[in-house]
């Protein structure tokens, strides 16, 4: 006899109908949105909230992202936010009572040029100053570290060094999103699916509601955390978005016995990879370069990180592909989010976290939370403003985010 | 894997292509004229619609000539291809469909 399946969950969270309106609707029950409905109501009492979702609860890039989480971003307003985060996944899987697998096993940044040497070593010292838990690997450490890298001088690109973040690590992303939705719906927030937006109901120049696939819905405050569709919402409430979406895809293998203890990410041959709980190896790297809606990109973008992965662990020669998969995210001029309000009264925008977004899942709720229940960003969001796009305050994470997850 | 018909030099693969972005984009008359706003708009403002885009594509793994591509941004079905030839009486010139 083998195994009992396990028995199948309870459901985690009411299945309630709309009803005609709600303090604040937020549009989007991915990641970001279920983190923003839980923190309105955990740290503002804000509980007369809708997070509405056209397809299913968590279906969209949270169910497909590679789950790297980490904060050795390089500017000190990203590293900021994304230590943040990271402080407060360190703490969810107690308060949302939820063993979502949350695991840090620490990421490797490797080095395979003297540019990616003098990046790293750059990267590692601003982490430091700005608190961040970073250390320099040179080519010994790497191996020690993590000995399946081919650290053989022999190869195209010999790994030089590499940056480690210890607290770095994954977590199980569907369960992330269940243990906020569980949590969301204990509140008292109605967590509505199969109930797309389709526009917005406006008194004057204020947003007053949603128009959706069940009818219209009455929002005193409307916030978007719709990802790779945040232009086509914006569209509908006539605003323009320094914003393009692109397929980015994955792929993981069969399952296999645990033997890559860490993450590792390439930016140079361009991969990254990590070994999920149950054994799979999760692959990934960049975006495909032109525009899509589709879930879907191009082959040879898989067959690429595939070749760099097989350059960078020469072990992984006879796993097979199970299951490739793409998402569509919403990629920004300077590859960092735009969290805040915006020219439509009680209109807030959360978007623009493009291939990185998971692991800021916690703090994006949190600043976003805090920006839609006082009108005002939080100190941690104020420079992620849309209007940095007008001012030239960018927030260039080209370097840190280009592969990087 | 995208097919991309180009103009001069038929139907090859993606790969042998460099994507970029949406077309019929001009740089600003005068520029100094423009707000920040609209400064702004120009630099980092682009469509991104949900349907089909008019956007730019080079060979550059071929003739390395530049040319406007209609794709629909869901199915990605390429529904027409146009050269902006400097030879071409009007400017544009739709190559197939
Ligand atoms: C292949 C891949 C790998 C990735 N790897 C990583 C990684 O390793 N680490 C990391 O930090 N990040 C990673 N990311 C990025 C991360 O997944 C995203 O930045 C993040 O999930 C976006 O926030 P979200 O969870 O709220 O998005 P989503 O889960 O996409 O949520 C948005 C929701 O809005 C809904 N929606 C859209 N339009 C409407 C509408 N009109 N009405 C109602 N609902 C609507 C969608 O259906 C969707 O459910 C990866 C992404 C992909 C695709
Ligand atoms: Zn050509």
């Amino acid at each position: 006899m083998s195994h009992r399946l396990p028995e199948h969950p309870d459901w985690l969270w009411r299945t309630p109908d709309p009803r005609r309106s709600y303090d604040v609707v937020i549009v989007g029950a991915g990641g970001h949105g279920l983190a923003t409905a839980y923190y309105l109501a955990r740290n503002h009492g804000i509980t007369n909230v809708a997070v509405l979702e056209r397809g299913w609860l968590a279906g969209g890039n949270m169910a497909r992202n590679t789950t790297i989480i980490r904060s050795n971003y390089l500017c000190e307003e990203s590293a900021a936010l994304y230590e943040h985060s990271l402080k407060l996944w360190e703490v969810l899987p107690q308060e949302l009572e939820y063993d979502f697998l949350f695991s840090q096993r620490g990421v490797l940044n490797l080095a395979h040029t003297l540019q990616d040497v003098r990046e790293g070593t750059r990267r590692v010292n601003a982490n430091r100053l700005g608190g961040v838990d970073a250390e320099w690997l040179d080519t010994d450490q790497v191996r020690e570290f993590c000995p399946i890298v081919n650290t053989s001088p022999e190869v195209r690109y010999p790994v030089l060094g590499a940056t480690l973040q210890p607290r770095a690590g994954i977590a199980k992303h569907d369960h992330v999103a269940w243990a906020l939705a569980r949590k969301a719906d204990e509140y008292g927030v109605d967590l509505i699916q199969g109930c797309e937006v389709t526009g917005f109901l406006r008194d004057g120049d204020r947003v007053v509601g949603v128009r959706t696939s069940r009818g219209p819905i009455g929002a005193g405050r409307v916030a978007l955390a719709a990802a790779g569709h945040s232009s086509v919402l914006a569209d509908l409430a006539g605003l323009r978005l320094p914003v393009q979406s692109h397929p980015l895809q994955a792929l993981v293998s069969e399952l296999l016995e645990p033997v890559h203890p860490t993450v590792v990410m390439s930016n140079h041959v361009h991969v990254y990879v990590s070994q999920a709980h149950k054994g799979e190896l999760v692959m990934g790297a960049g975006v495909d370069s032109y525009n899509g809606y589709g879930q879907r990109g191009s082959f040879h973008q898989i067959e690429h990180q595939m070749a760099a992965a097989l350059e960078l662990f020469p072990i992984f020669g006879r796993a097979h592909v199970l299951r490739t998969w793409g998402g569509i995210v919403d990629v920004t001029p300077d590859a960092s989010p735009i969290i805040g309000p915006t020219p439509v009264e009680n209109l807030y925008l959360n978007c623009g976290w493009g291939t990185g977004g998971f692991k800021a899942t916690p703090a994006s709720g949190w600043v976003y939370a805090h920006t839609i229940a006082t009108g005002e960003p939080h100190p941690l969001n104020a420079p992620f403003a849309l209007e940095r796009f007008t001012t030239g305050a960018l927030i260039d994470e080209h370097g840190a985010a280009a592969v990087a997850h | 894997m995208l097919l991309i018909a180009c103009p001069w030099c038929g139907e090859r693969d993606e790969l042998e292509f460099h994507y970029g972005g949406q077309a019929h984009v001009a740089h600003p008359a005068d520029p100094e004229a423009l707000s920040d706003g609209e400064w702004a708009e120009y630099l980092f403002v682009r469509d991104n619609p949900k349907g089909p885009f008019a956007e730019r594509w080079s060979h550059a793994a071929g003739c390395r000539r530049w040319f406007s591509v209609v794709r629909h941004t869901v199915t990605h079905r390429i529904l027409a291809v146009q050269s902006n030839h400097p030879t071409a009486a009007d400017g544009t010139k739709p190559v197939t469909a």
